[in-house]
């Protein structure tokens, strides 16, 4: 794509854009270590999630103010256009994947004082490892630009679905056979569902980047696993 | 809030079944040796506003120009193709271009009122082509046209004043009514703002909005702004040629030709 004539505003949607990525990748990390901290009951690093998603939020509403000035300075329009509201709306979404691992990083801490579920945790872990590395895809599909990559994120959401409905029949296959797990299979039946819609966000972020990329909404219709 | 809007909420999506008004097809403009337009062939609907967008010297006001036949007065102006409003063919030998004119009105990027009153402005075209009976007859005419082109209420009480002592946006206003008083059917507007603050822009705007449920009207303008607010149709020219048109929403968020999108986005082709 050819460059801007006027350089400070070309400047501004490339930092723009920086912004989103970095905000992209401390989203994922906090995710990553929400879910470290319920396989290694780790207080520590639940309470460091817990404190570190403010900064999400500030750089939320940073992202917005960039994309108000820019939309009321620069007038940006066709594919600027697309990408200043792309940058508003994955922005959007980050800040809920942020919330979404804070809640799974308190549950973390109150589990760290039930009796451990092992083999329970390690399908929290394989689930939590699938999302993040969803996550992880759609923002290098953003940062590279790349259709294709935010496409396969988008058409494998049902992975993710699965998962989580696995997870569902054997907490509750757990909670029946030993009523003293309710209290940690509820928690992780709400890590899990945290998970689940991280992945939700995954994929409305490759939605997101269709449309900034050619203009068109996502149409076809998306596998979707059974709800619950 | 409590003041409103002077530019209409705009332009709701044109029905594709909008009947045309001004077709062109193949149409190759040369000024001498040099040739301006290169196979240009566009649909204008009745009843909306059509853009043209381009850098300077692309053609558009060239374009714009063919269609009362305005270039039928530059020495070595030629003009190839067919141009015809409601299918009739605007360079037909038979067909009178005064006439051509009255049917289709112009406004240009300076206001011109003629050096006479406000009254005689608007009254000018209506008695040379015969359009009044009587002096009553002329009074509705002037009164009528000045309404709609929002005029009226500044003016009533001093019509037999120079028009050339309104301001630019007044002045502008008097022109289109001047335009519309021998009831055209397609109105050719050439920068018509360029020289205007943004309220008397504005004025114009949402006159242009209200003007086009009667009119076919075809805008030239350099504000990338102005043709998304009071266009349902914007077409690109680039080099003489038509690049690209299409419904304005569509060309300003997500134009197919990357020539297209260079222009409204400001980069460098």
């Amino acid at each position: 794509m050819n460059e801007h004539i006027v350089k400070s505003y070309e400047d501004e949607l490339s930092q723009l854009a920086a912004e989103v990525a970095r905000m992209g990748g401390l989203a994922e990390a906090q995710v990553a270590s929400a879910v470290d901290a319920v396989a290694r009951r780790d207080v520590a690093l639940s309470e460091a999630v817990v404190g570190r998603d403010e900064r999400l939020d500030l750089l939320e509403a940073d992202i917005e103010k960039r994309c108000i000035k820019l939309i009321a300075l620069r007038q940006p329009l066709a594919n600027d256009l697309r990408r200043t509201l792309s940058a508003i709306k994955i922005a959007g979404n980050l800040e809920r994947c942020g919330d979404l691992a804070k809640s799974i990083a308190k549950r973390a801490l109150v589990l760290t004082e039930t009796e451990p579920v092992t083999p329970l945790t390690r399908s929290i872990e394989r689930m939590g490892k699938l999302v993040t590395s969803r996550l992880r895809d759609v923002l290098d599909a953003y940062s590279t630009g790349d259709l294709n990559r935010a496409v396969a994120v988008w058409q494998r959401d049902q992975e993710v679905d699965e998962h989580y409905n696995s997870l569902f029949r054997e907490l509750l296959t757990y909670m029946m056979g030993d009523p003293r797990t309710i209290t940690p299979c509820a928690h992780l039946l709400f890590v899990a569902k945290n998970l689940e819609r991280i992945g939700d966000h995954a994929t409305n972020i490759a939605e997101i980047i269709h449309y900034e990329l050619t203009g068109e909404p996502l149409s076809a219709p998306r596998p979707k696993g059974a709800a619950l | 809030m409590t003041t409103s809007h002077v530019t209409l909420a705009h332009a709701e999506a044109l029905p594709d079944s909008a009947p045309i008004k001004v077709s062109a097809r193949g149409v190759n403009v040369f000024y001498g040796e040099k040739q301006a337009l290169h196979e240009v062939s566009i649909d204008c609907p009745d009843g909306a506003v059509t853009a043209l967008i381009g850098p300077s010297g692309c053609g558009k006001s060239t374009f714009l120009r063919c269609i009362n036949r305005m270039n039928d007065t530059i020495p070595g102006a030629r003009v190839e193709g067919v141009i015809t409003i409601d299918g009739e063919n605007v360079n037909d030998r038979s067909l009178d271009p005064v006439l051509l004119r009255s049917r289709v009105g112009m406004v240009f990027q300076k206001p011109n009122p003629f050096p006479k009153s406000i009254f005689d402005n608007v009254a000018y075209g209506p008695k040379i082509h015969g359009f009044a009976t009587s002096k009553t007859d002329l009074e509705g005419i002037v009164e009528s046209s000045l309404k709609k082109a929002g005029l009226w209420k500044e003016v009533a009480d001093r019509l037999h004043q120079p028009g050339t002592g309104l301001s630019g946006g007044q002045q502008q206003r008097l022109v289109i009514a001047r335009a519309i008083a021998v009831n055209p059917e397609v109105i050719l507007m050439d920068e018509p703002c360029s020289a205007l603050d943004p309220i008397a822009t504005a004025k114009i705007e949402e006159l242009m909005d209200e003007l086009r449920e009667q009119f076919c009207i075809v805008i030239v303008t350099h504000s990338m702004a102005q043709a998304a607010r009071v266009s349902q149709r914007t077409a690109f020219f680039h080099l003489g040629k038509l690049v690209e048109s299409g419904p304005t929403e569509m060309i300003f968020t997500n134009p197919t030709d990357p020539r297209t999108q260079d222009y409204i986005t400001g980069r460098s082709g």
